[in-house]
């Protein structure tokens, strides 16, 4: 049969998968049914088995039963639990013509709040939406959090029925007051549905036969708006992602098993695995079974790979071509839906499962707890069921992922708690740079020379150990001006001392490097790796950056003590500069706030890209309640209780 | 990728996931067609290999071909067979005229927790399908079931983006289930593609055959002429008789397969 305009021939495609979704009683249940009734889908018997239970219950045929399977959403009247109807749209039009259809799953999910676990369960293995309001009721709390969540999900492609039109009397009025209320809130979520359609359930009325009543109305009915839908995305164009979920050894293979969730790969590419930067090459592409063996696989295939050389690779590591590796981060940032029964709290800790890999997360900050049904922002100290949240999450070590816009199946994960699954996250690295590139040593064939001057020699020249002290803080917090101060004083009292500083460093070392959040880390790792050298050397270095990410300053302090390798000295000593946003900004002695402010500098931090303040700084100058010249004073007496003179000029 | 490749690629991961995660994994092999899909899914996710015993749960009131297929099957296929047994039961005399719920809970979810318990599983995996029933319409992929195999239909774990639960309290286990997401005509679509045994009932003889099979006094025939695979495909596009309508027990009560199944039942 030729593909109809609009409607897509699909033997041996996937079905389409449709959720429904919208408030309480809105009637969600009854239209499925009453659909898959109309497109003689239903099973024999079915409608006498409804009509019994109905009969049974002394109420009026009720076509909500058909999928309501539980005895107790019948007895209640509520859906609890998503259901999976299988259905095509195959059919014979008003004129005669065979309408050639799809398939499709319904997936008819929960519109109770108590439920919404269960929604999203259903939402989430979705590829499009169906959203019902009733004609009545009009748009509640569930249409709008259930449209934010289908919107969050991912899910761009919408329909909305109006339903219950029967009982406003087909009033178009009302369904405009309607239509447009919902429509616009879905705007503001960036969706914007496809149809808006007015249906009677009940009477069928614009499902999939044309609403008599209703001739006011010319758009589609709800199976032609299905009809309608674009077909899947599939995520072959993508980079190649394979997470690894085992490695089995059942006979002389050792073989890789996992799902290619984007790109493909093939016999004898290079592969990248990550956290652990290891590379090797395709040996082959294994299966068991009457197909032949192949030398290329795409997303969505399960498979198995040998490798050459035969590396230590486990479940969690991430597989990609070198060429277009994940970000690796301790760093999470996303979006997140709490579905846990206790509130999620800043210092909580959870276990995050993300592709294959799991890997216990600290709360570090919430930074916006979402109304889903205004949009607007609420209390952030804590996050309440069910409610949406920007966060920002902390790794013990590196993880691999992407963020959710640039490859989705690895740039989401779920949360557990204990044993139970308590949220699902969007991740969003904008601001936050990849830790790949600075931690990949490119040079592997060093021996250290053993050096003939030691560091004690050169205390003893100097008369104070070599060390950093690592100044971090906002833009404007003082950071510069306190250490231009102690510079000098040191200096005077006969320091070896050294101010390392935007000004001497990008000039030069690091001249080929701009602001984005990846050259500002590679910038800080540069400053890092110098800082040691001279602390090596004998000096005392001061560092004066911004240097807002965490992960950047533990870097740098481990560069200082893995070069002079003496674990039980501290040499790096971390001053963090402290001075609320509103004072930095009001000081704003560069200006660059005010830019900030006006949309000229991207990333800028405290504005649009975080500052990680310190957990446990070293030393705290407090510059909003100091002046400088105490700060300076409580600098020069850190300095002399860790790096004292002696026998000194 | 064609829709049978997406349906068995989706299978060979959650059977994946569950050998990797689950310490004690058993499998409920009944060799009708489901279970049958299941097994080959199994052998294609471990490259030739079956890495877990198979659990027939024997009523003693199979007809006697499907037990002649089973064991050929399990010789051929070199599987570790345990077959489990409410001895007690049994011995007691009981069979579906004391009761159809009643036999069928003594001899079948009886029996599958008995021998769950003795053989310490923490995962068994289970070939229900979500277009079967209404209830199994609403199961999840991974099911945490009490210790004592309760299921508890209004308090099932969100479970998305192929993220499953597979961690859980000593005590409980979880039933897995990897062909949830197919539909009967898939089925027989793969079955046919990858040229799976399946046990002779299935095929018309008289005018009649076994959609589903099950324990001979409670099973009943379907009309059909549908004598090869492709026959029954072919049948499956034009009917509208449901998959169960020969299953007697699930005509006991309204909700008689819910109350099977919520005491542990497949």
């Amino acid at each position: 049969m030729a593909p109809l305009d609009g409607v897509f021939e699909t033997a041996g495609a996937d079905p389409l998968r449709i959720v429904t979704v919208g408030h309480v009683d809105h009637g969600k249940s009854t239209l499925i049914g009453r659909l898959i009734a109309d497109l003689g889908a239903l099973p024999e018997g079915k409608i006498e088995a409804v009509a019994e239970m109905c009969a049974r219950r002394g109420m009026p045929f009720e076509w909500a039963f058909v999928t309501d399977a539980l005895k107790a959403e019948r007895d209640q009247g509520i859906t609890i639990d998503v259901s999976h109807i299988w259905l095509s749209s195959a059919r014979t039009g008003l004129d005669g013509r065979k309408i050639a259809g799809r398939d499709y799953v319904l997936l008819d999910a929960p519109g109770h709040r108590e439920f919404l676990r269960n929604m999203v369960t259903g939402a989430a293995a979705s590829d499009a939406g169906l959203i019902v309001v009733d004609a009545r009721d009009g748009v509640q709390d569930q249409s709008k959090r259930h449209g934010f969540l289908l919107s969050l999900l991912g899910i761009r492609q919408v329909a909305v029925a109006v339903s219950k039109m029967d009982l406003v009397g087909h009033d178009q009025a009302r369904f405009d007051v309607v239509a447009a209320e919902f429509t616009s809130y879905l705007a503001t979520v960036g969706i914007e549905p496809r149809a808006v359609i007015p249906v009677s359930a009940r009477d069928g009325d614009n499902l999939v036969t044309r609403s008599t009543a209703m001739g006011w109305y010319t758009g589609p009915t709800v199976i032609e708006a299905l009809d309608g839908f674009g077909g899947l995305n599939p995520s072959a164009d993508l980079p190649l992602r394979l997470p690894v979920q085992d490695v089995y050894k059942f006979d002389d293979r050792r073989i890789i098993a996992g799902r290619i969730e984007a790109g493909g790969l093939r016999v004898g590419d290079t592969l990248l695995f990550s956290p652990s930067n290891k590379t090797a090459r395709i040996a082959s592409i294994e299966a068991w079974g009457p197909q032949a063996r192949r030398d290329h696989a795409a997303a969505g295939e399960s498979i198995g790979i040998t490798l050459d050389p035969q590396i230590f690779v486990e479940r969690g590591d991430l597989a990609s071509h070198d060429t277009a590796p994940p970000m690796l981060t301790s760093v999470i940032h996303a979006r997140v839906f709490w579905l846990g029964a206790k509130p999620l709290a800043v210092g909580n800790r959870y276990r995050l499962k993300l592709a294959t890999a799991e890997v216990p997360v600290e709360v570090q900050a919430i930074e916006r707890v979402i109304d889903t049904s205004d949009l607007g922002a609420c209390p952030i100290d804590a996050v309440p069921t069910d409610a949406v949240a920007d966060l920002v999450l902390r790794a013990r070590g590196l993880v691999a992922l992407d963020a959710y816009a640039t490859c989705p199946p690895t740039g989401r994960f779920v949360l557990l708690d204990g044993y139970e699954p308590v949220g699902g996250g969007i991740v969003d690295m904008a601001g936050y740079p990849d830790q790949r590139p600075l931690d990949s040593r490119k040079s592997t064939n060093l021996t250290a020379v053993a050096a003939r001057t030691t560091r004690v020699m050169r205390t003893a020249r100097n008369g104070h150990a070599g060390g950093v002290l690592w100044f971090t803080g906002l833009s404007g917090a003082g950071k510069s001006t306190l250490a231009v101060a102690v510079e000098q004083r040191l200096f005077q009292r006969g320091y070896q001392v050294y101010l390392l500083d935007g000004d001497n460093v990008r000039r030069g070392l690091n001249t080929n490097l701009g602001f984005s959040p990846d050259d500002r880390a590679e910038n800080i790792r540069r400053v890092g790796e110098v800082a040691a050298l001279f602390a090596e050397a004998g000096l005392l270095v001061l560092s004066a950056f911004i240097s807002p990410y965490r992960s950047d300053r533990e870097r740098a302090r481990a560069a200082s003590h893995s070069l002079i390798g003496e674990a039980d000295e501290r040499l790096f000593h971390e001053v963090f500069v402290k001075a609320d946003l509103a004072l930095c900004e009001q000081r704003d002695p560069k200006g660059l706030y005010k830019r900030a402010r006006a949309g000229e500098i991207p990333d800028f931090t405290g504005v649009s890209a975080p500052y990680e303040a310190p957990e446990a700084a070293d030393l705290t100058i407090d510059t909003g309640h100091l002046t400088v010249e105490e700060a300076v004073e409580q600098v020069l007496h850190y300095v002399a209780l860790h790096f004292p003179m002696v026998g000194g000029p | 990728m064609d829709h049978l490749d997406t349906l068995e690629a989706r299978s060979l991961h959650i059977l994946r996931e569950a050998f990797h995660k689950l310490d004690k994994l058993g499998m409920l092999w009944s060799f009708g067609k489901d279970s049958q899909v299941v097994l080959w899914l199994v052998r294609k996710a471990f490259f030739g290999h079956v890495p877990f015993p198979v659990i027939h749960i024997d009523t003693s009131f199979e007809p006697p071909e499907m037990l002649a297929f089973r064991d050929r099957i399990a010789a051929e296929w070199r599987l570790d067979l345990i077959v489990g047994r409410n001895e007690a039961a049994l011995v007691g005399g009981m069979n579906h005229t004391i009761g159809r719920i009643t036999c069928c809970t003594a001899l079948k979810t009886q029996a599958l927790n008995q021998t769950v318990t003795a053989g310490g599983f923490t995962g068994i995996i289970a070939g229900i399908r979500r277009d079967e029933e209404g209830t199994r319409a609403k199961e999840r992929v991974f099911s945490p079931r009490a210790a004592d195999g309760h299921y508890d239909s209004k308090h099932q774990p969100p479970e998305f983006w192929d993220q499953y639960m597979t961690d859980f309290p000593p005590g409980t286990h979880v039933r897995v289930h990897p062909l949830l997401h197919w539909t009967e005509l898939d089925v027989w679509r793969y079955i046919k593609r990858e040229e799976i045994p399946v046990v002779d009932l299935y095929f018309a003889r008289n005018g009649r055959r076994y959609r589903s099979l099950g324990c001979a006094p409670c099973t009943g025939t379907v009309a059909s002429e549908a004598s090869t695979i492709d026959e029954i495909i072919a049948e499956l596009i034009a009917t509208r008789v449901p998959e169960r309508a020969g299953r007697k027990q699930d005509q006991e009560a309204e909700d008689a397969f819910e109350r099977l199944r919520a005491e542990g039942h497949m």
